[in-house]
């Protein structure tokens, strides 16, 4: 089990003659995801790793011959929401952007679509999603050597802002030998289409997941909506958290944003200090170190079996 | 992106949002002929991004031509929180009956503008909020259908507010939620919303924010409506040098992304790291464990060995700076090697053993066996993801810590 993903999920790339999504492409297929076309307006007829491209999703939809699960959204700012809106207008329920430095109003606009139209937004600014030996959706853990040697199959749901740190994390528990049921690199703006309380039903429901991880940073509610989500639904899972960029929290850094976009603290209760209060005020453990993951994640699976 | 207030009060002009009859100056003599065209008493208001200006002096009254030209003048020369004024506001002192508030925000959960409205204007509406809960009206907008003016009539008449001042509120607030979508913006705020004694309504004092990302799409605004030089970024505080020759070594060159901010920052042991979520989490690691970062960094998105070399470069000339910690979290698209070679480069160039000069180097990941080699040879010390990001972090910090000063 999994979530949001399976061995039969289908996808294509917008954008894929770009350098970076040739990459990402190819990643994909050698971890075994099964990428059905690609979207260039005016690259129709070229092929990428094999991969036919096409001008519109719609060809690519009439080409595959039935309905496409998930596009990964990989052109440049200024054409996002337009290849969103189009992903959605197709039918295609699954979609992870990549793109980074989207403004926020084009976002809302997506994720509002989506939300009419029953399809899900992973990002933007983010990675995608990975469930180990099973299907890889977007640059998350990089080649697929790579991407095997940081993530194989086991116990702990991952949900992370940076994409970078859902690896990091996930290699520390494959290394501990829990594993990672899935793991789902949400992006590091301020409004995306999937925060933690959202993806929350997906892991309760899979009985593959035991336990999750999160990685937060300041900037944002979500971390409030978590807490609030987890004492309103009573949750069978554990929860650890790791918050980095408590410096931030200083005096002379106000009012600047470090490391992604979404960084940028608006109220009190953006704060570093501030969310962690919450999260344990929630039952949520919030670790102070981040190799400390691991073995609180194992006493928390052993306090609940 | 952050606006004075005669330039907020200027887009609120331009969306149709009644405003006195203003002028923005730089000179005294302009304040005269401004306060004259007013004719009455008037208020001269210091042009700076940053609050307390009433505190400071930057907010004074005046009933002839000539005060107004006098406090200007003052105001002109006073620095407010390290702040020199752009220039001064020249306002008609307004007759005010009742004060309002209004204004639009992003509710980032759910991912809608909210509106926001008060009978309670001229004061701090998240103090208004939490003492007089019931005089605050609140109402999301959609993103995508039209606002209509019903909407923003709904959160008006929850504070109860009714009569002729409903419907002279209603189309101010409409116009406010669209221009908050149209250009952008992050915030729109009009505090004090003022109802004067004849009955009309007028936004008194406007605060606007744009966001960074929309800044390109925005020129007509920007650079025709308002004037804004491209260069003028409006950042909280002037880039250092070093923050300035980072950008710089960046832009030359598009492959990969590096970043480089030291305000703030005052410590010995330079930071070489990345990326964004690996870059917050290893400087708090080294602070934690009693370390002084002199700067933040994030490398990502694969540089060139050249942009990995000038980073590290700008990082040791930092005044102060003794050793320099090389530290990313695992990476999958930026190469090992690459940075390895860049930062050793940087090392060399500068007449530095890196043995001595890098404290520690971890960065696992794509193509790490090769970049461990170079390392080896060089005799720095590396470590791969059997290491945590907390440990490199303070290993970083006792070498530091047991180096000579």
């Amino acid at each position: 089990m999994s979530i949001l993903l399976s061995k039969d999920t289908t996808f294509i790339v917008q954008g894929i003659t770009g350098r970076e999504a040739v990459n990402l492409t190819k990643e994909c297929l050698d971890y075994g995801s099964k990428v059905v076309g690609g979207v260039t307006p005016g690259r129709k007829g070229r092929e990428v790793h094999g991969v036919p491209v096409f001008d519109t999703v719609a060809q690519a939809v009439e080409h595959h011959g039935g309905p496409i699960d998930g596009s990964v959204v990989t052109v440049p700012p200024a054409f996002t929401k337009d290849a969103v809106l189009e992903a959605i207008e197709n039918g295609i329920k699954l979609i992870v952007i990549v793109t980074e430095r989207v403004p926020r109003g084009d976002v809302a606009q997506m994720v509002e679509l989506a939300e009419m139209r029953g399809a899900r937004i992973i990002g933007p600014n983010c990675l995608g999603l990975i469930v180990p030996e099973v299907c890889k959706m977007g640059g998350i853990g990089g080649p697929a050597k790579d991407a095997a040697k940081a993530y194989q199959p086991g116990r702990v749901g991952v949900m992370s802002r940076s994409g970078g740190m859902t690896t990091e994390i996930s290699s520390s528990l494959t290394q501990a030998g829990l594993g990672v049921s899935t793991a789902v690199s949400i992006g590091g703006d301020a409004i995306i289409g999937s925060a933690y309380a959202e993806l929350m039903p997906y892991f309760e429901a899979d009985e593959q997941t035991e336990a999750i991880v999160i990685y937060t940073e300041p900037g944002g509610r979500m971390e409030a909506q978590l807490a609030e989500w987890v004492k309103d639904n009573n949750s069978r899972l554990p929860i650890v958290a790791f918050m980095a960029g408590k410096f931030m929290d200083d005096e002379e850094m106000k009012g600047m944003s470090f490391g992604h976009a979404g960084t940028i603290v608006e109220g009190k209760e953006d704060t570093a200090t501030e969310k962690i209060a919450r999260l344990e005020a929630a039952g949520i453990r919030v670790v102070e170190r981040i190799d400390e993951i691991p073995d609180v994640v194992k006493e928390k699976l052993g306090a609940t079996a | 992106m952050r606006f004075y207030e005669y330039e907020a009060r200027k887009i609120v002009e331009l969306a149709g949002i009644p405003v006195t009859k203003y002028g923005f100056c730089t000179s005294a003599e302009e304040a005269r002929k401004v306060a004259e065209e007013i004719g009455g008493p008037v208020v001269i208001k210091s042009q700076v991004l940053t609050g307390g200006r009433m505190k400071a002096g930057g907010v004074k009254f005046a009933d002839t031509p000539e005060e107004a030209a006098q406090h200007a003048e003052e105001i002109l020369k006073l620095e407010i929180n390290g702040h020199m004024p752009r220039g001064v506001l020249v306002d008609p002192k307004a007759e005010v009956k009742q004060e309002y508030y209004a204004s639009v925000v992003w509710d980032g959960t759910a991912k809608k503008p909210l509106m926001l409205f008060s009978d309670m204007g001229g004061i701090d509406i998240e103090e208004v909020a939490e003492t007089h809960p019931d005089h605050v009206g609140k109402g999301h907008i959609s993103n995508l259908l039209p606002v209509g003016d019903f909407e923003a009539k709904q959160v008006v008449a929850a504070t109860g507010v009714t009569g002729s001042q409903l419907n002279r509120a209603t189309p101010i607030l409409a116009r406010l939620a669209r221009l908050f979508r149209d250009n952008d913006m992050t915030l729109a705020e009009i505090n004090p919303l003022a109802e004067l004694t004849d009955g009309s309504f007028v936004a008194l004092d406007a605060h606007m924010e744009m966001e960074n990302e929309a800044v390109g799409r925005q020129k007509k605004l920007l650079r025709k409506e308002l004037q804004i030089a491209e260069d003028d970024t409006r950042e909280t505080y002037e880039p250092s040098d070093f923050e300035k020759n980072v950008s710089a070594i960046d832009a030359a060159d598009h492959r990969g992304v590096i970043q480089g901010k030291d305000h703030g920052f005052t410590g010995n042991l330079g930071l070489v790291i990345g990326a964004g979520g690996g870059s917050l989490t290893l400087t708090d690691a080294v602070r934690n464990q009693g370390g002084q970062p002199a700067n933040y960094s994030e490398i990502g998105g694969n540089p060139s060995v050249a942009k990995a070399c000038g980073l590290a470069k700008e990082v040791l000339e930092k005044d102060g700076v003794e050793k320099i910690a090389v530290m990313m979290s695992i990476v999958s698209n930026t190469r090992v090697d690459i940075v390895a070679r860049g930062v050793i480069k940087a090392c060399l160039e500068l007449g530095k053993d890196p043995g001595e000069t890098i404290a520690i180097f971890r960065i696992p990941g794509a193509w790490e066996d090769e970049g461990f080699k170079i390392l080896e040879k060089y005799g720095v010390e590396y470590c791969d993801r059997s290491v945590s990001m907390w440990e490199a972090a303070g290993r970083a910090v006792s070498k530091i810590q047991g180096a000579p000063a």
